[in-house]
């Protein structure tokens, strides 16, 4: 009989009103590699967060090696042998990788001084036991996120740990550290510990896991024997129901280019974050942009807007060249931006909500008038703006701050719609608000579509993109590998997709007058 | 007067006048590692100067040089409670930091003076010490040819103890586990955090450490260059030290060797007539150089130096 | 709306009131009677025509200080460089003044006064720019040109403006003069001059720049939101500059100000000059706003004129001014002590929130 190390058994977590866990039970043995599937924002890291003491659960119980536990702090949980790769390394770029694995458990001599030889002694063995190459020397700053990652293990390791859990582990790596991993998962695992693993890749699930349990809305959907089930079936279980597309959409008249992005290439510490990518919107239709996180959104993102330089490759508005422009010029170009992250990219939090409003039009008349601010238009400006977009706050003089995060939105939508742009992006427009709010954003969303405009859809909500989009394209590694028909598209291959397998034969099937 | 005479004129001066630098140097690195930034040196040395002063005068008679030396010790532990304030301030009361460590060197002239008035019949300065820590010769190292009567021939014995200390950070602190700790709660509270580092018990030190050190660096400055106290005994030596610290990049020997820099700069004014070709060039030059030097340096060579990454930043434990 | 005042109003009163208590502590330490020195201080500062005079007439360069430290904390930049600002406009006022006294009155004033505050802005603009191409902490390069600044004035004024063996200048020509038999006449002959007049203009400006003007838009959208106010496409680096520059205008008015209207002529000194960095708490405890430092430089400046004499009819030392006027800042600089205190005794107490903080 093999030992179950973790059991966590009816875990509910309520913040406030949401439920991120909901009767949550999981169990995971010695030597086995459980994978937990489940779109973001399912509640697979808040459970993941409860085990490792980061947070408490509402209610359930959680047993190690068969005893009630109860992990107040990350200090209990490393103590009972419970170990965390986060998503976002928790490692001090400017400490050797030596120093990042001892911190906080040095062996010293009994003046504090630090035994560093016996130290690198210890870990050179278990690097070498595990097969985890490690320049132990080398400052964490200056290595690849791959041997980043095995830093985070060793730490593990080295401070004991029999469960190790990895938040989402292969966001950021590289198809051959990918690979490298699911060697290190099995190496690990033949060493008696064992390991849980969040992801939303079904192509590792298969490659590594024996188990794989499956979370959505904060519910357990099932548990299965990862042998015994198929690609399509584990697709399917993760995003649930069958996709409705119910909105109105009125077919296109006309088909003119907007945005024409041809051979875009971006480098960034000399890593190809986008190579050579190609992507057109076309008046009227909204393009959706699929793709795992940290595969290249946020660079295109950054060259659209004008914020960050180009390293090759053209971006034309409406035949116009804007590659490497200041941020000014795409905004007077008609580019609208609704950026990922409200708070830092899109809102001055302390500010008015009219002065929020006013950000992209303050400089012009009627707004400005040889320097000076016209703020009684400002203000009715704001208030028209308020009211037609139902922006919900007491008046327009209220800080940004005060609005809740649904409102937030509403005001960059506002400011970006009626700025009238030829192309619109949309960045996760309805991440972090609720459910009216959604409903209310993809109307308007669509209700630009239908007045002509382009509108670029960059959303990791698979949902959202196959309900919205009139063509999908599917990111990987900084590459297009694929477009598809949303109406035809199944989950189960566009997940897929994402997962960085290429599907050629729906690639060409879509023509524009399908639409 | 000779080669060697000269050049040991210009090292001991520029010795005298680097200690106070080195030590406060060294003070601004222990914070600023631990993730405080310490705009505050210059009142914490303010203290060190004003409280060692204070008990140079009231000691020496029955202490002789000793009490020079002792008040060293004092103008440390002084400087060291005075920083408590700012550690309070920035590590539990969420204080901005630079504003914290500006109300520092609002306060601490303020504090010394008020003190001296009271101390000495309203006067604002404090009398002359008789028994500072003046220029010595290291007996046993002088027999040394030529570097001997260069370096250790009526010579700042504080300057070379405080080289000595810097090393001895360098070299023994920069080994332990305490600092380990220490750089880690500066460079990423969250993650030192997560592994059982007392973010808080390490920034406390910090700032406690340069609180001490700054107070000496402002004892030394009284006991070996003004030998009293008033206002204007310390004057921008706090700000020099921590252009010094940034100059070193945040490390004890980077740290040490450009408030030695500094320190050259500073004696310009003085040693500035025996240096041939110098001494027809008009005073304010050698003024105004060590804070023009400084700037000069900083934008040149090292714009965007990178400081410790949490420099400045409160932490806040989510919950 | 009224949350905010209330909350805006309760910290810095809270402050004041610590302060003074402070002081009081430390009075009473060392046997001094807080009440009649406090009330010295009221009487030299308020008592009188002359005394009012005096004060309003200190007010000048606090508040200007004050409104240029508060320009460039707006864009986010810590100018510790008042001081040295300050004593270049000084400077450059009376230099212009003394060499150019040929000029027509009115015409000299305002060039001398263009020119001090000329000189303070460029010697601010040295770090904006620094900050801006070559990324120097502001913090350092600030205060080291007002160093520069103290040796370069001192070497100036004995070398080209004072008489063989003196420290100071000779007193600037009555025509180029900010006195004003009006308003000494007013307050009993007190040293109030229209400088004063022109700082409560300027307050006003300013107050007009960060909340009516496109310039002031982008200001405190950078300060408040660098990468926001980059995606609105706002241009960071000139602001920066331009923020700067009008930071030491400011401070370099003030020094013309006080030149012209106080000094009537300049000297060398032992050290930089104080209202540089008591202009940086003005604005501090006004929350940098231009209306609000009006109040808190007449509450500095009230405690300084008062604490003058408080020397004169009592004995405690008038740095115990400074002290309070420290401990009012460092009570400001905690105020999340009070946001506990207020907390636990469940006073309703409005969340505030700020951007990034």
């Amino acid at each position: 009989m093999v030992q179950t190390v973790v059991e966590m058994q009816h875990i509910t977590k309520k913040f406030g009103n949401l439920i991120a866990n909901n009767d949550v039970s999981l169990k995971v043995h010695q030597g086995e590699i459980l994978a937990l599937l489940g779109e973001n924002g399912a509640g697979k890291s808040t459970l993941m967060s409860i085990l490792s003491g980061l947070l408490q659960p509402t209610s359930g119980k959680i047993l190690i090696n068969d005893r009630i536990v109860s992990i107040k702090d990350p200090q209990t949980a490393k103590a009972l042998g419970i170990g965390m790769v986060h998503q976002h390394f928790m490692l001090i770029p400017a400490f050797s990788v030596l120093e990042n694995i001892i911190l906080g458990d040095e062996p010293h001599n009994y003046l504090g001084k630090i035994k560093y030889i016996q130290a690198k002694q210890i870990i050179k063995q278990m690097a070498q036991r595990y097969h985890l190459q490690l320049d132990l020397d080398a400052k964490v700053a200056d290595i690849s996120v791959g041997m980043q990652q095995r830093v985070e293990i060793m730490k593990a390791l080295y401070r004991k740990a029999d469960v190790l859990i990895f938040d989402e582990p292969t966001a950021a790596l590289t198809p051959q550290e990918i690979k490298e991993l699911m060697q290190t998962f099995r190496i690990l695992a033949s060493e008696n510990k064992a390991i849980i693993f969040i992801t939303h890749k079904i192509k590792e699930i298969k490659e590594v896991a024996d188990y794989c349990t499956i979370i959505r809305s904060g519910k357990v959907i099932e548990t299965v024997k990862v042998s015994q089930a198929g690609e399509e079936q584990l697709a399917e279980m993760m995003v649930g129901r069958k996709l409705q597309n119910n909105v109105q959409k009125q077919p296109v008249k006309q088909q003119k280019l907007i945005l024409n992005v041809k051979q875009l290439t971006v480098q960034n510490n000399g890593r190809s974050k986008i190579l050579n990518l190609n992507l057109q919107v076309h008046q009227g239709e909204i393009v959706g942009l699929a793709g795992v996180d940290g595969n290249g959104q946020e660079e295109l993102l950054a060259a659209l807007t004008g914020m960050n330089k180009v390293t090759s490759g053209s971006i034309q508005l409406n035949g116009q060249e804007l590659a490497n422009q200041s941020v000014r010029k795409f905004v007077e170009s008609k580019v609208g931006y609704v950026p990922e992250d409200r708070q830092a990219e899109g809102l001055i939090l302390s500010m008015s909500v009219a002065e929020n409003l006013a950000l992209k039009e303050y400089y012009h008349a009627p707004m400005n008038h040889r320097g000076i601010l016209n703020y009684k238009y400002i203000n009715s400006f704001a208030q028209n703006l308020v009211k037609n977009y139902g922006i919900r706050t007491q008046n327009v003089y209220e800080t940004v701050a005060s609005l809740s995060g649904g409102n937030q939105q509403k005001v960059i939508i506002a400011r970006e719609i009626q700025n009238n742009p030829d192309l619109l992006i949309a960045a996760n427009p309805t991440r972090g608000v609720d459910v009216g709010a959604i409903e209310y954003i993809h109307r308007k969303i669509i209700q630009e579509r239908n007045q002509g405009k382009g509108i670029l859809l960059v959303s990791f909500e698979l949902d959202e993109i196959l309900k919205l989009s009139d063509r999908v394209m599917v990111i990987h590694d900084g590459q297009i590998i694929g477009e598809v028909d949303p109406k035809t598209i199944t989950a189960q291959k566009l997940g897929l997709m994402m997962a960085g397998k290429k599907i050629g034969s729906v690639q060409q099937e879509v023509t524009k007058s399908e639409l | 007067m000779s080669l060697t005479t000269i050049l040991m004129t210009i090292i001991s001066t520029t010795l005298v006048y680097s200690a106070p630098l080195i030590f406060t140097a060294l003070g601004g690195t222990f914070s600023e590692r631990s993730g405080v930034i310490n705009v505050g040196l210059e009142g914490m040395m303010i203290v060190g100067a004003f409280c060692s002063t204070i008990f140079t005068l009231n000691l020496a008679p029955r202490l002789g040089i000793l009490a020079a030396w002792l008040a060293l010790l004092i103008g440390g532990i002084c400087g060291c409670l005075f920083s408590l304030l700012h550690a309070v301030a920035t590590i539990n009361l969420r204080a901005d930091h630079i504003i914290s460590g500006a109300v520092l060197n609002m306060i601490a002239p303020a504090v010394c003076v008020f003190l001296t008035r009271i101390f000495y019949n309203g006067k604002g300065q404090t009398p002359v010490i008789n028994q500072g820590l003046g220029t010595s010769t290291i007996n046993g190292l002088k027999q040394i040819p030529i570097l001997g009567k260069i370096l250790f021939t009526q010579t700042s014995i504080i300057a070379w103890i405080a080289i000595i200390i810097a090393v001895i950070c360098w070299y023994v602190l920069y080994r332990t586990a305490f600092v380990l700790h220490l750089r880690s709660v500066g460079e990423n509270p969250a993650a030192a955090d997560t592994l059982g580092i007392n973010v808080d018990y390490y920034r406390y030190w910090g700032v406690l450490l340069s609180g001490f050190l700054g107070g000496l660096g402002g004892a030394v400055m009284a006991q070996s260059i003004t030998l009293n106290f008033s206002v204007s005994t310390i004057s921008g030596q706090g700000f020099m030290a921590l252009a010094a610290m940034i100059f070193g990049k945040w490390d004890p020997i980077g740290s040490m060797a450009a408030a030695v820099f500094f320190g050259l700069a500073q004696s310009l004014p003085i040693i500035g007539a025996y240096i041939p070709g110098l001494s027809h060039i008009n005073s304010v030059w050698f003024q105004v150089a060590p804070y023009l030097i400084t700037v000069i340096v900083l934008a040149i060579f090292f714009g965007r130096s990178v400081g410790p990454a949490a420099d400045g930043k409160n932490y806040i434990k989510s919950k | 709306m009224n949350c905010k005042k209330y909350s805006a109003l309760v910290f810095p009163l809270m402050s004041i009131v610590s302060g003074f208590v402070v002081g009081a502590i430390i009075m009473l330490v060392f046997g001094y009677d807080p009440l009649q020195n406090y009330g010295n201080l009221l009487v030299g500062s308020f008592g009188g025509a002359y005394s009012i005079g005096e004060t309003l007439r200190n007010m000048t360069p606090l508040i200007l200080t004050a409104l240029g430290f508060a320009v460039s904390s707006k864009a986010g930049f810590f100018n510790i460089g008042g001081s040295g600002q300050y004593l270049m406009g000084w400077f450059g006022a009376v230099v212009v003044a003394l060499k150019w006294s040929w000029l027509p009155g009115w015409f000299l004033i305002i060039v001398s006064i263009m020119s001090g505050a000329l000189l303070g802005g460029v010697w601010s603009a040295i770090a904006g720019l620094l900050r801006a191409y070559c990324g120097t902490s502001e913090v350092i390069t600030t205060i080291m040109l007002n160093y520069v600044a103290l040796y370069f004035v001192n070497f100036a004024v004995k070398n080209w403006l004072a008489a063989q063996g003196h420290d100071s200048s000779a007193t600037i020509t009555a025509k180029a003069s900010l006195r004003s038999p009006l308003l000494a006449s007013l307050t009993s002959n007190s040293t109030l001059h229209w400088g004063f007049i022109l700082a409560l203009l300027v307050c006003l400006i300013i107050w007009i720049y960060f909340n009516r003007t496109r310039a002031g838009f982008e200001l405190r959208s950078i300060g408040l939101n660098e990468r926001a106010a980059q995606y609105a496409g706002m241009n960071v680096r000139k602001t920066i500059i331009l923020a700067m520059l009008i930071s030491g205008i400011l401070a370099g008015l003030g020094g013309a100000l006080d030149g012209l209207g106080n000094f009537q002529n300049i000297s060398v000194s032992n050290s930089l000059p104080q209202v540089g960095y008591d202009g940086m708490a003005v604005a501090i405890l006004a929350s940098y706003n231009p209306l609000g430092i009006i109040l808190s430089s007449l509450l500095f400046s009230a405690l300084q004129i008062g604490g003058m004499s408080m020397s004169v009819y009592s004995n405690a030392p008038t740095e115990i001014v400074s002290i309070v006027t420290g401990s009012i800042i460092f009570f400001i600089a905690i105020k999340y002590a009070f946001e506990i205190i207020l907390k636990k005794y469940k006073l309703s107490y409005p969340k505030f929130n700020i951007a990034g903080k």
